[in-house]
């Protein structure tokens, strides 16, 4: 491991100026993924600013309603904050169902957004990876990519975005909150990650020198039906083959309100805008949800060995869907 | 924390700082290299060889510790970022005699391993998940509606789920659940 300097920031503007000003500086928090990307050689920072201490540990409801989390909350303690449980539980349900006890106490909520693939090219500084290395080709487009896109990919870059907590996020309209420079900004939660395009190194819409402060969680999704349900080799502790988060509301027997985010099949988590469009105003049948997940999932382009995901995307939607509207059925 | 590389200017990057960790009640004041983690300062530099290092990528748990009461995996900690935090090990477990810590009685009663390399981090993994299950954190599995802040009853599906991040490659698992179980107020 490259060495590097060590700053602990006291406050947000003092952390954004060190990211802005020190070259080469990325910022710390729980370093469950940034550690372990150091170990690999992949991140090689100069400084590492450590924002894990940032007076952002704290889940504030507000008074419209909304709930404000701090950036540094663990996701541990996200996934059982009452309010996340009982009024945007694909929220809680999405942090439970990643990665480990352990690894969830460490995790931080900024730190989480901000994770990297783990696309095994990335990983591994032997291999191209425009990624990693813009320019050096992608080696899993042809190599290894089981677990790769199958929605929105590029001829530079096939790889998924791993988050579980972001797909729950975007479908729930969440907003990520940032600060930098030029002040603070909020960016809708769907709209923070990136497809991959031509310029696959840039995972985020992040600005240089800007950090995430928070995320807000809107009054107009509290308290509305949601779910999260993801498919995976092992029943515990594995990344996502495919998962849904989804948040519908059923009024006067048709459909008045739908979110639904696919996790796993995209370089973002991939907001369903056409099926929920598809739903509006339709009754809650099985017919229905499966029609409008078709619609979204006609837009795929698997790859060799990756065709398994539209299936299992679709049935996981379907599904969630189901159960998420049976009390408006009977 | 200090710098030992103050003298060379405020330029200059700093590679090592001084740390202050509490393990197992006993305060260390370490001049730390930033690469370091806190595996590797538990292990080379304080002698305390309970937690093992099996893949150093937090996919194991073999390294599994307590801070400030968490669990947490010590090979992704950088030992720097933990200055003023208390850690307990596995040997930290037991009591000032010769008494085991009643976990570990269990799993010696229950045979609850083979070859024991994991057994540390599951050890430490277990108490961690206790309190987090006594403190109402639902896992995966818990019952959406359970109420909040109430202390989830740990059956063996909880805690094959709460201990789902460590491996145990001999597959000593249901023995593990069972000396789990043992141990549950």
């Amino acid at each position: 491991m490259r060495t590097f300097d060590y700053v602990r920031a006291t406050s947000v503007t003092e952390a954004a100026d060190a990211l802005a000003t020190r070259p080469g500086a990325r910022c710390l928090g729980g370093g469950t993924n940034l550690v372990d990307l150091m170990k690999l050689g992949v991140e090689r920072p100069a400084t590492l600013v450590d924002v894990s201490r940032l007076p952002l540990d704290t889940i504030e409801e507000l008074p419209d309603g909304s709930l404000r989390v701090g950036a540094t909350v663990r996701n541990s303690d996200l996934a059982a904050h009452p309010a996340v449980r009982y009024r945007w539980p694909a929220l809680s349900q999405a942090l439970l169902a990643g990665a480990s006890g352990q690894l969830r106490n460490a995790a931080t909520t900024g730190g989480n957004l901000l994770q990297r693939t783990r696309c095994p090219y990335f990983q591994d500084v032997t291999k191209p990876c425009n990624k990693r290395e813009p320019g050096s080709g992608c080696g899993a487009r042809d190599g290894v990519h089981r677990d790769h896109a199958v929605l929105g990919h590029s001829a530079h870059c096939i790889a998924t975005h791993p988050s579980d907590m972001a797909v729950a996020l975007s479908a729930l309209d969440a907003r990520v909150e940032l600060y930098g420079a030029q002040g603070a900004r909020s960016v809708a939660a769907a709209e923070f990650h990136r497809l991959p395009g031509d310029r696959p190194e840039q995972d985020t819409v992040i600005g240089p020198g800007e950090i995430v402060t928070g995320v807000l969680l809107p009054a107009a999704t509290a308290g509305v039906p949601s779910a999260y349900r993801k498919a995976r080799d092992r029943a515990s502790y594995a990344f996502a083959l495919a998962s849904v988060a989804a948040v519908v509301r059923v009024g006067d027997g048709v459909v008045t309100r739908a979110g639904i985010a696919f996790g796993a099949v995209a370089h973002r988590p991939w907001r369903a805008r056409r099926a929920e469009e598809a739903l509006i105003g339709a009754a809650p049948t099985e017919a229905a949800f499966e029609h409008a997940v078709d619609l979204e999932l006609s837009a795929a382009q698997p790859l060799r060995d990756n065709a398994y995901k539209v299936p299992l995307a679709r049935a996981l939607a379907v599904d969630v869907l189901t159960r998420l509207t049976a009390a408006a059925r009977t | 924390m200090g710098s030992h590389e103050d003298r060379d200017g405020d330029t200059a990057p700093r590679r090592y700082s001084d740390t202050t960790l509490r393990v197992n009640g006993k305060p260390h004041t370490l001049s730390v290299d930033h690469r370091r983690v806190l595996l590797d300062v538990l292990r080379e530099d304080l002698d305390l060889w309970g937690a093992k290092k099996g893949c150093d990528h937090g996919q194991c748990g073999a390294c599994t510790v307590l801070v400030d009461g968490r669990r947490l995996n010590s090979c992704l900690l950088l030992a720097v970022a933990l200055d003023g935090c208390e850690v307990t090990t596995v040997e930290g477990l037991a009591g000032d005699g010769e008494e085991l810590h009643p976990l570990q009685r269990a799993f010696l009663d229950r045979d609850a391993f083979q070859c024991g390399y994991c057994t540390p981090g599951q050890i430490c993994s277990a108490l961690g998940a206790i309190t987090e299950a006594a403190a109402g954190h639902p896992s995966r599995v818990t019952d959406p509606a359970a109420p909040s802040g109430e202390p989830v009853r740990l059956d063996k599906g909880e805690i094959r789920e709460r201990l789902s991040g460590n491996l145990c490659r001999c597959g000593a698992y249901p023995r593990i659940v069972e000396a789990v179980e043992d141990v549950i107020p």
